[in-house]
C-alpha cells in the first residue's frame, strides 16, 4: 500500500539519510527509531508531502503521492510535535473544526464519545489553554478516533503522556492495525504493538 | 466540491470566532486607523479647502497602514501551533483555504474601516456623495490590500524581522490601490465622476482574487519545508 523507494533527505548541506526503502502492507506498523537529529521527523514530513525529498519516491496505492496529493491527503492523518489545536477553543470545538477541515462528517455525539475515550470527557468544554500539555496531546489523539483514515503518521505520540494514556495509544494503534490500517510512528519508547522496525542513522 | 466549501466555511468561522475571543486584535488596527487619520486635521488646522484636498489621500494611507498592522499575524499563529501543517494536509486545496483566511482577515480589519470611514470623512469636510464614493472605494480596495498582504505574509513567514520586511515588500505593491482609491474621491470632488477609478479598482480586485490565494499557498508550502 505504502512504499518508499530510494528516499534521500538533505537538511542544509547535511545528508540525513539516503537510499531509504521500505514497504508497508495493511495491518502493519513501522516503528521509526534513531538518535535526535537522525531525520525521523523529516522522514515523516516527506512521506506526508510537507517537505520535498532530495530524491526518491513515495507511493500510496501504487501511485506517486505527488500526482494526486488531494486523494492521498484524504487517506492520511498526521499528528506532529505541535498538534495544530487552537488554545482559545475547547477540545470539542477543535476536534469538530479538524474533522470539517479533513472533509469528514462527524456528529457531535461522535466527537463527544472520542473525547470521553481519551479521558477528556469532563474537560471537553474548557478552552485548551486551561489544559496541561499531556491533556492537549490527549485531545489531539481524539482526532485519530473521529477520523477513519487508513494511514496514520504519528510523530512522538507518546511524548508528555502518562502511563494510562500511553496504553491508550497502544490500544488505538492495535485497533487501527487490526482494522487493516497502516501506521508510521516515531518514538523512543516501545509502542506496545507488534511492528516493523526502522533505525535511522545506523 | 461541497466538502471543500465546508472546510473553507469552517476555517472562516474559526478565524472570526478566534478574533471574537480576543477583541483587542480587531480593535487595535481600527483605532490605529481612526487615530492616525484624526491627527492630520489637528496638525494642519481648520483650513477647509486644504483638508478637503488631502482628506481622501490621508484616509487611504491610514487604511494601508492599518491593513498591514494586522497582516503579519495572518499565518504566524497557525505556524506556531501547527495548524498550518494541518491546513496544508487537508484534502481541500491550500489556495482555497488561504482565500478563506484572507476573507476572515478582511471581515475583521477591512470591513470595519469601511464602516468608520464616514466619521473620518467628517473631519476632512467631505461632502455626502464624496463620502459615499470613499466608502465604495474602500469596500472594493481593502480586499485587494488583504489579498496582496497575504502573499507578503506567506513569503516572510518564519523569517527574522518579518514584520518590517513585510512592510517593505507589500507597501510598494499597494500603490496602485492607493492611487486609484484616493483618485476616485478626488475625481468625484472635481466633478469628473468616479466611475473610471472604480472600474480600475474592480479590475485590480478581480486579478488579485485569482492570483493571490495561489501565490500565497505556494509561498506557504515553501515556508513549511
Amino acid at each position: 500500500m505504502l512504499s518508499v523507494q530510494q528516499l534521500a533527505c538533505e537538511r542544509g548541506r547535511k545528508r540525513l539519510f539516503t537510499g531509504l526503502d521500505f514497504q508497508l502492507q495493511p495491518g502493519q506498523c513501522l516503528h521509526i527509531q534513531g538518535a535526535n537529529g537522525a531525520g525521523k521527523t523529516s522522514l515523516l514530513r516527506i512521506v506526508c508531502g510537507l517537505a520535498e525529498a532530495a530524491s526518491g519516491v513515495v507511493r500510496w496505492r501504487d501511485q506517486d503521492t505527488r500526482l494526486d496529493p488531494g486523494a492521498f491527503r484524504a487517506d492520511l492523518v498526521y499528528l506532529g510535535h505541535t498538534p495544530g489545536l487552537k488554545d482559545e477553543f475547547s477540545a470539542f470545538e477543535n476536534i469538530c473544526f479538524q474533522s470539517q477541515l479533513d472533509g469528514v462528517t462527524s456528529s457531535p455525539q461522535q466527537v463527544e464519545a472520542a473525547l470521553q475515550r481519551v479521558g477528556l470527557g469532563r474537560q471537553q468544554a474548557l478552552p485548551l489553554r486551561r489544559l496541561s500539555q499531556g491533556q492537549k496531546r490527549r485531545a489531539a489523539l481524539a482526532r485519530l478516533i473521529v477520523r477513519a483514515a487508513p494511514l496514520w503518521v504519528l510523530d512522538e505520540p507518546l511524548a508528555a503522556l502518562d502511563l494510562p494514556a500511553q496504553q491508550l495509544v497502544a490500544d488505538l494503534l492495535a485497533g487501527h492495525l487490526h482494522a487493516g490500517g497502516l501506521a508510521l510512528v516515531t518514538s523512543h519508547q516501545p509502542l506496545g504493538v507488534e511492528c516493523l522496525n526502522l533505525r535511522l542513522g545506523a | 466540491m461541497s466538502g471543500h466549501l465546508r472546510a473553507c466555511l469552517a476555517l472562516l468561522r474559526r478565524d472570526v470566532g478566534s478574533a471574537a475571543r480576543r477583541p483587542g486584535d480587531v480593535a487595535t488596527p481600527l483605532f490605529f486607523f481612526v487615530v492616525v487619520s484624526a491627527l492630520f486635521p489637528l496638525a494642519i488646522g481648520p483650513e477647509l479647502g486644504t483638508l478637503r484636498l488631502i482628506g481622501p489621500g490621508i484616509v487611504w494611507v491610514g487604511a494601508l497602514l492599518s491593513s498591514i498592522l494586522a497582516m503579519h499575524r495572518l499565518f504566524a499563529a497557525d505556524m506556531a501551533d501547527g495548524s498550518l501543517e494541518q491546513l496544508a494536509l487537508s484534502p481541500t486545496p491550500l489556495g482555497l483555504l488561504v482565500a478563506a483566511k484572507v476573507l476572515a482577515h478582511w471581515l475583521l480589519t477591512g470591513a470595519p474601516l469601511v464602516l468608520v470611514a464616514p466619521l473620518i470623512a467628517l473631519q476632512f469636510d467631505l461632502s455626502a456623495d464624496a463620502t459615499g464614493v470613499l466608502m465604495l472605494a474602500l469596500l472594493i480596495g481593502t480586499p485587494v490590500l488583504s489579498l496582496i498582504g497575504a502573499v507578503g505574509a506567506a513569503l516572510t513567514l518564519g523569517l527574522r524581522g518579518a514584520e518590517l520586511l513585510l512592510c517593505l515588500l507589500v507597501l510598494p505593491l499597494y500603490i496602485p490601490v492607493l492611487v486609484f482609491g484616493a483618485g476616485a474621491v478626488q475625481a468625484q470632488l472635481g466633478g469628473l465622476g468616479a466611475q473610471a477609478h472604480m472600474s480600475v479598482l474592480l479590475a485590480l480586485l478581480t486579478v488579485a482574487v485569482f492570483l493571490c490565494p495561489w501565490a500565497g499557498s505556494a509561498a506557504l508550502r515553501i515556508a513549511l519545508e
